[in-house]
């Protein structure tokens, strides 16, 4: 193989040797990480966890006033259909008194329309308010029982141990009445 | 020795090849299959048409329930056909705020709904038989796919003389026993092809089989193009390896 | 104090406090002297160490997804052939490794009866062996049992009911077996708990096989013990590397299976959800059972008190049990077939008898296979219990060589001091 101007007969044949070493080690190495990867990958979501990593829901039934909850990637979604008197509450209310400011514009598509991860910023825990008579907290939005956190109409922390406001999911309308969360 | 060794092991490995298929009575067509060899493909309007096939005839007694909508885009189709596809198909969903099970319309990420709410209604529906699911019946026979095929395509004949079927009973040349308690699904032109194709039966047969061998292996396709690299990847390494085990061992001899 | 040297100062920081590397150079490194003359026979330990590794990685990747549960297991292994990102990939490899295994594990046997492996000093060796295929057949047999399709449930229902014959407690043995009255869900429970713990009980036991083995190092194709360095080599690098070659080709034609025929070696059946009222027709074991099957299913004929049934089980289990005594049946002091014209034919004559009873294990319990099963289990332990005590005796085995290197030499034509020059390595 390696005819050039090797000095040796034997040098030559510890070169190819060395060539040869190389070349399986490396080929073993790519041939182990490829066959660790189907393993590795198949802790990965499946196909039918993907599936439902997106959940469409149909608003129209929801009427004004009215909070609910769906379900989308095993974590509860709070929608609430707000009235004027609402959004313009939360609207007024200055980003100074927020310890995470965010102004509720930013945090709705359709103003009428506030969509939200239901669990609290602090342990995880799901906050009250979804359901009439549940207590709202000070602040006439969401009260997280666990420790104590008032959110506000916005669903943006006021008051308690929770750092961050409610988290608002990725979602699009697709028709007027009609999202699709994910 | 050695040849009466080599005869004795031969002619064992030849029973047991022929052994399983002593079973049926009449001996199955050797049918070629787009997805046979280790290249082998699916034939996506076959899959198409069989699907049709599946919908229109098998569906109404048996379930598929292994297979979801969203898996129909193997076949071919987009989101918005498999969207109308599941959304032909009524769901039973629940419980709701109030306790009760809804209906709703099917998505994509529903499993195909079974005809039968489970296996005794089908039986009480089929006078005692159960329609087998069909997700896994390529596999789950031996020959699968060329059995599916026979078995709807000229399987069916009149019993010979003194072959007692019972009412509600066809005899079938390729099922096992040969009493078979579904009656011929298919006649010619039982669907009318989206592709055109004419609706034979032994069409729809050779369709709807390559179906059901989709349904019992969807991953067959990736399996055998995966296995091709690897055995090539193999076979490159196994021959370096056996460089280096001819070079190592060069300076013992 | 340690006689490994490196000039790697993180190697020699390492062995300093842990000789994990002198240990390893002595358990298959350049410390460890290995006849020079193995054969591709001898890769078949290694093949089931690599099988061995395949299954147990595999078979934990599939525990994530899998689910014990009689109304489930059958989904959930569909889910992972369906669903899961390579899951089919995964069960393929893990179906199809289990047929591997016992193909090399029964190759490795095969050549360990040919070759009189078992002889002193090697005994204990042969006989761990033996318990390691008596765990590795007890965890395949519970891992069939888990995808819960048609032939997992029948063929748990059949085996665990042979411990029925058991005269007195048989029942009482069933019934705890089962955990209920029949074969349901807590049986798949404790199926799944064994199967995911026997394989790293063999683990165990492979590593005391290996500590035997290293005791007084391989036997050899001439069957007489290594004299000296000259009868040696260093196991690395000719054997590891002979040993990783043997892997290549062994992956390849696994590899070609799963990919290509996955399903060739399964019974189709089993892909039917289990029916606990439906028997299919034939209900046959795995490929690798198929030999005590037939033994088994031979014995039709109660003889005085004992049940025919009760002695088919106990024929089943001493087909495996009398290899343990094997040792001490085959009393020639000549190890290797290779200087035992009488015995090679035999053992040849054995290896056809285990194929043809592994066929009628196939087949139907009926004549005329019943008749060929039942001939062919006679002769099985006749070989054993009969044959071979009498070969001990009666067999004239031609002279051996004086050394391993001897034929070797006659062989090559090389100088001895060709044979010498890898010592120096080593």
């Amino acid at each position: 193989m390696t005819d050039t101007a090797s000095p040796t007969h034997g040098d030559e044949g510890e070169t190819r040797r060395d060539f040869l070493y190389l070349l399986a080690g490396g080929m073993g190495a790519v041939g182990t990480v490829a066959a660790v990867w189907p393993l590795i990958d198949s802790m990965n979501p499946a196909a039918d966890v993907l599936a439902l990593a997106s959940t469409e829901v149909d608003l129209d039934p929801i009427e004004l006033g009215q909070r609910v909850t769906v379900t989308w990637r095993g974590n509860p979604i709070f929608i609430d259909r707000r009235t004027k008197a609402v959004i313009d509450g939360a609207r007024a209310v200055p980003l100074e008194d927020l310890p995470d400011p965010e102004t509720d514009d930013a945090r709705v598509q359709q103003a009428e329309w506030l969509i939200m991860i239901g669990v609290c910023t602090h342990l995880g825990c799901i906050p009250k308010g979804q359901k009439s008579g549940d207590p709202l907290g000070e602040y006439g939005g969401w009260f997280c029982p666990c420790h104590g956190s008032h959110y506000d109409t916005a669903g943006r922390i006021r008051k308690g141990p929770a750092p961050k406001n409610l988290v608002v999911p990725p979602y699009s309308f697709v028709e007027d009445t009609k999202i699709q969360i994910g | 020795m050695k040849r009466v060794v080599a005869g004795v092991l031969s002619a064992a490995i030849l029973a047991f090849g022929t052994q399983t298929m002593a079973a049926e009575d009449k001996a199955l067509p050797d049918f070629k299959w787009s997805f046979d060899g280790i290249f082998g493909q699916f034939d996506r309007p076959a899959l198409q048409r069989g699907f049709q096939v599946y919908r229109e005839v098998c569906s109404a007694c048996h379930s598929l329930r292994l297979i979801a909508f969203r898996d129909l885009a193997d076949l071919g189709y987009d989101v918005e056909q498999i969207k109308a596809f599941a959304a032909e198909a009524t769901v039973v969903d629940g419980p709701d705020d109030e306790g009760e099970m809804f209906e709703r319309e099917g998505r994509p990420s529903d499993r195909i709904p079974s005809p039968f709410p489970n296996a005794k209604a089908a039986a009480a529906a089929n006078g005692g038989s159960t329609p087998p699911d069909l997700s896994l019946m390529a596999k789950a026979r031996p020959h699968g796919p060329s059995y599916i095929r026979a078995l709807l395509s000229d399987g069916y004949e009149d019993a010979p003389a003194g072959f007692e079927i019972l009412e509600g009973q066809s005899y079938n040349a390729y099922f096992p026993g040969n009493r078979i308690a579904m009656a011929p699904p298919l006649g010619d032109d039982a669907v009318e092809y989206q592709d055109g194709t004419e609706a034979s039966v032994d069409r729809m047969a050779a369709d709807v089989a390559h179906f059901l061998m989709w349904t019992a292996e969807p991953k067959l396709e990736q399996r055998k193009q995966t296995g091709i690299k690897v055995v090539l990847f193999l076979l490159v390494l196994t021959g370096i390896l056996y460089a280096i085990k001819r070079k190592v061992w060069a300076d013992l001899h | 104090m340690s006689d490994f040297q490196t000039t790697n100062p993180v190697i020699k920081w390492i062995e300093y406090r842990l000789p994990v590397f002198s240990f390893l150079d002595h358990a298959v490194g350049t410390k460890y002297p290995t006849a020079k003359n193995l054969s591709y026979w001898w890769n078949f330990g290694s093949l089931a160490g690599l099988a061995l590794v395949i299954m147990i990685v595999t078979g934990i990747f599939l525990a994530m997804q899998y689910t014990a549960h009689v109304d489930y297991a059958f989904d959930s292994v569909e889910r992972i052939m369906r669903d899961v990102n390579y899951g089919w990939m995964l069960r393929y490899i893990h179906m199809n490794g289990g047929s591997f295994f016992f193909i090399v594990v029964y190759i490795h046997i095969f050549r360990g009866l040919y070759y009189g492996s078992y002889k002193a000093p090697r005994e204990l060796l042969w006989m761990i062996g033996v318990v390691i295929l008596l765990v590795m057949m007890a965890t395949a047999f519970m891992g069939y049992v888990l995808p819960w399709g048609q032939m997992s449930f029948w063929g748990a229902k059949v085996i665990t009911n042979l411990f029925s014959a058991i005269p007195l407690i048989g029942e009482d043995i069933v019934i705890w077996l089962w955990g209920g009255f029949s074969v349901d869900n807590p049986t798949l429970n404790r199926f799944f708990s064994l199967h995911y713990l026997l394989p790293f009980v063999l683990v165990g036991m492979v590593v005391i096989h290996i500590w035997a083995l290293h005791q007084f190092g391989s036997n050899n194709p001439l069957g007489i013990e290594t004299k000296g360095p000259q009868d040696s080599i260093p196991f690395h690098p000719y054997y590891t590397v002979k040993d990783l070659f043997g892997m290549g080709v062994f992956m390849i034609a696994f590899t070609a299976v799963v990919f290509f025929m996955p399903n060739a070696m399964g019974e189709a059946i089993n892909y039917q959800e289990a029916d606990p009222l439906v028997t299919p027709a034939h209900i046959v074991p795995e490929w690798y059972f198929l030999p005590y099957y037939a033994i088994l299913r031979s014995v039709t004929f109660d003889i005085w008190f004992l049940s025919a049934k009760l002695i088919g089980v106990i024929l089943m289990f001493a087909s495996i049990l009398i290899l343990l005594v094997l040792p001490w049946l085959d009393r020639s002091p000549v190890r290797s077939s290779k200087f035992r014209p009488v015995h090679k034919q035999l053992f040849w004559i054995f290896v056809a008898d285990c194929i043809l009873l592994g066929w009628v294990g196939a087949n139907p319990a009926e004549p005329p296979y019943l008749y060929i099963g039942q001939a062919g289990t006679a002769y099985y332990f006749a070989h054993f219990l009969i044959i071979l005590p009498l070969l001990s005796v009666l067999e004239r085995p031609r002279p051996l060589p004086n050394s391993i290197s001897e034929p070797v030499l006659k062989g090559g034509g090389t100088a001895m001091g060709a044979t010498a020059k890898p010592m120096e390595k080593a």
